[in-house]
């Protein structure tokens, strides 16, 4: 049955962003078919708890059918856990590969459903790309993560002084997992920049890109680091 | 009528089949790439840079034998370990201590920036194809071969080394991008994972055990970026599950003298799902507890849940403390095979280990090992009274090895 869903969005639009999808170079790769067997869904943790089905996806994608695929990409492709226990399936098919590739094309065509999705999730974008590590050691709030109970509340209570007791003199860091050369993190700018992800991000979140790109912009002035 | 106790049957690592699987690399559904590296190589595409010797040589799934560099290890290390599993990462670098073998603890690396990838897809191809190349190239350029912490780090590595041999006009585009950088594009013979380090050590590692851990049983979660990406390249042993499951881990833990229980969930992820665990905690915290933990009490009561990753370290262990106020069935250590071998072996539970960054209650596990958990304790309360007064600006190596 053709989704209902979005029908304020003309077909034609469905049709490009599918397209986008179909031309990533790893598209072939990722889809070879579907036997309909189901072993994907029985291996896929987001399918226990969520409304979602790679099996579905895989298989809009093969029949091509944009509607559907418009409503999946809106409405589905973040429950996906990426952990790709799907990869089990016998036809060769990376369903967790193909939400990969949707999510890339959500993200760059400013998908209103995608910034609501990543909405608290921007100060981590912001954090490994101007620092190049994840999950620091001072985002260990008790505010961020209550339901780590009371040991999250003492780590950042203890943060420098249980940092300064790590014998790795690497780890002696509470802004970065561990301390990044400032020479290492301008040609991780560079990189953003020459692979069009702070494009990305201005589809995502102008203010975002804005704050991020005064940051590299001055740092990468004084680096020798030149973009052309 | 109250409730029974059920008599629990602990099942072990050998299959209970009688047919057997012998890997055979021409069968294999997946490529070896290796071949092709060195082809690239010859051609000028890339620097290769080989497995230094002396090597391990470990059996893959499908039968090749892949090389574990011994020394020389650069080691690409884990945000979310060196964040917020310490331990984790200094646990790896004890052992290498401990075994006086020479490694590299690089500041020119960024992470493989692949937690954030797989969490909100703002990068691409290319990007995360630069970022591995980038960290490769600063190995190389040490003189040490990349030994890599974490699991998402590894399989998404391996990940990208199969785009990149495969799609030239991503290779030269990143190699571009290198040149600018004023940087070598170097790809390394072999993508090697730390647990598989740990898997070629096992005997060496087992031959200083200072504690007796034949009375402890755990219960392994195989890490899914570890051995489901890129399947055909993770290690596997006849010795382990018949050859059908990873080796990693498992055989460590095996050879160190403690029982490994199997479980039926065994092949679920964690439930980290990269978003999840940051943003979406309801699903990490009910995937990692209700299909994971519970079974693993229910089917194995282990005295503790060990594993390959930063993730799965992280889901499992945090989720828990949210499951006991609905009087779940949880409450287990969770940590790293690292962890675990590096206190088996005479580590330090505070100064090494750094089990006070974990969340779950490891102390009836230590006790269980014979460690004095309350003199250890008091111990690192000690440094850190020392570290307060400034009499020690940090906790070094000498004063844990």
């Amino acid at each position: 049955m053709p989704s209902q869903l979005y029908q304020e969005v003309p077909l034609a639009e469905k049709e490009r962003l599918f397209q986008l999808v179909k031309s990533d170079a790893r598209f072939d790769s990722y889809l070879y078919g579907c036997y309909e067997c189901g072993i994907c869904v029985a291996a896929c943790p987001s399918a226990r708890f969520y409304d979602f089905s790679p099996r579905k996806i895989t298989q809009t994608l093969a029949r091509e059918d944009v509607e559907l695929f418009y409503e999946q990409l809106n409405d589905d492709v973040w429950n996906c856990s990426q952990c790709f226990s799907c990869l089990r399936c016998p036809r060769q098919n990376s369903p967790g590969g193909l939400i990969t590739i949707m999510r890339e094309v959500a993200v760059n065509n400013g998908l209103k459903t995608t910034q609501e999705a990543l909405a608290g999730y921007t100060r981590i974008i912001y954090k490994i790309m101007t620092t190049g590590t994840q999950v620091s050691p001072d985002m260990l709030q008790e505010d961020a993560f209550p339901d780590w109970g009371p040991q999250v509340k003492e780590v950042a209570a203890n943060l420098e002084l249980w940092r300064r007791a790590l014998p790795p003199e690497t780890l002696h860091t509470t802004g970065l997992s561990w301390d990044v050369e400032e020479r290492t993190m301008h040609e991780l700018y560079m990189i953003w920049k020459l692979t069009g992800v702070m494009d990305m991000i201005t589809a995502l979140d102008e203010g975002l890109h804005d704050i991020m790109e005064e940051i590299m912009e001055d740092a990468l002035e004084d680096s020798g680091l030149t973009i052309d | 009528m109250g409730p029974i106790e059920l008599p629990l049957t602990r099942r072990g690592t050998k299959p209970e089949t009688e047919r057997s699987f012998t890997p055979d690399p021409e069968q294999a559904p997946v490529e070896d790439l290796r071949e092709a590296i060195w082809e690239l190589g010859r051609e000028g595409e890339w620097i290769v840079q080989p497995v230094p010797e002396p090597y391990y040589e470990a059996r893959t799934k499908y039968g090749r034998m892949k090389k574990i560099p011994l020394q020389k290890t650069w080691h690409h290390k884990s945000c979310g370990q060196c964040g917020h599993i310490p331990g984790y990462s200094t646990s790896i670098f004890w052992l290498n201590r401990l075994l006086h073998y020479d490694y590299f603890d690089p500041r020119d690396q960024t992470s493989c920036t692949a937690w954030n990838y797989y969490a909100s897809a703002t990068s691409n191809q290319a990007a995360q194809a630069a970022v591995a190349m980038r960290n490769f190239s600063s190995a190389y350029q040490t003189g040490y071969y990349p030994l890599i912490h974490c699991g998402t780090s590894f399989g998404h590595y391996k990940e990208v080394r199969h785009e990149l041999v495969h799609d030239h006009a991503l290779r030269r585009q990143v190699r571009d991008i290198l040149a600018k950088l004023g940087r070598p594009f170097v790809m390394p013979e072999e993508l090697v994972h730390y647990s598989e380090w740990m898997y070629a050590v096992r005997d060496e590692l087992t031959a200083r055990r200072v504690y007796d851990v034949s009375g402890l049983t755990a219960t392994v979660h195989p890490a899914c970026h570890y051995y489901k990406l890129q399947s055909g390249d993770a290690i596997y042993d006849p010795e382990i599950y018949g050859g059908q499951r990873t080796a990693a881990v498992t055989a460590v833990v095996q050879a160190l003298g403690a029982n490994v229980a199997d479980y039926s969930t065994w092949y679920d992820c964690c439930g980290f799902g990269f978003r999840h665990i940051l943003v979406q905690r309801d699903f990490t915290r009910s995937f990692a507890t209700l299909r994971k933990i519970e079974v693993m009490k229910d089917e194995a009561n282990p005295d503790v849940v060990l594993t390959h990753d930063t993730g799965c370290v992280t889901s499992l262990d945090k989720s828990q403390f949210a499951a006991q106020a609905h009087n779940r069935n949880v409450g287990v250590p969770v940590m790293s095979e690292s962890q675990f071998a590096a206190i088996a072996l005479g580590a330090h539970p505070y100064r090494v280990a750094q089990l006070h960054w974990h969340s779950t209650d490891y102390k009836p596990f230590l006790s269980k090992m014979g460690i004095d958990v309350e003199s250890a304790w008091a111990e690192f309360q000690e440094d850190l009274k020392k570290l307060e007064s400034g009499a020690m600006e940090y906790l070094t190596w000498e004063a844990v090895l």
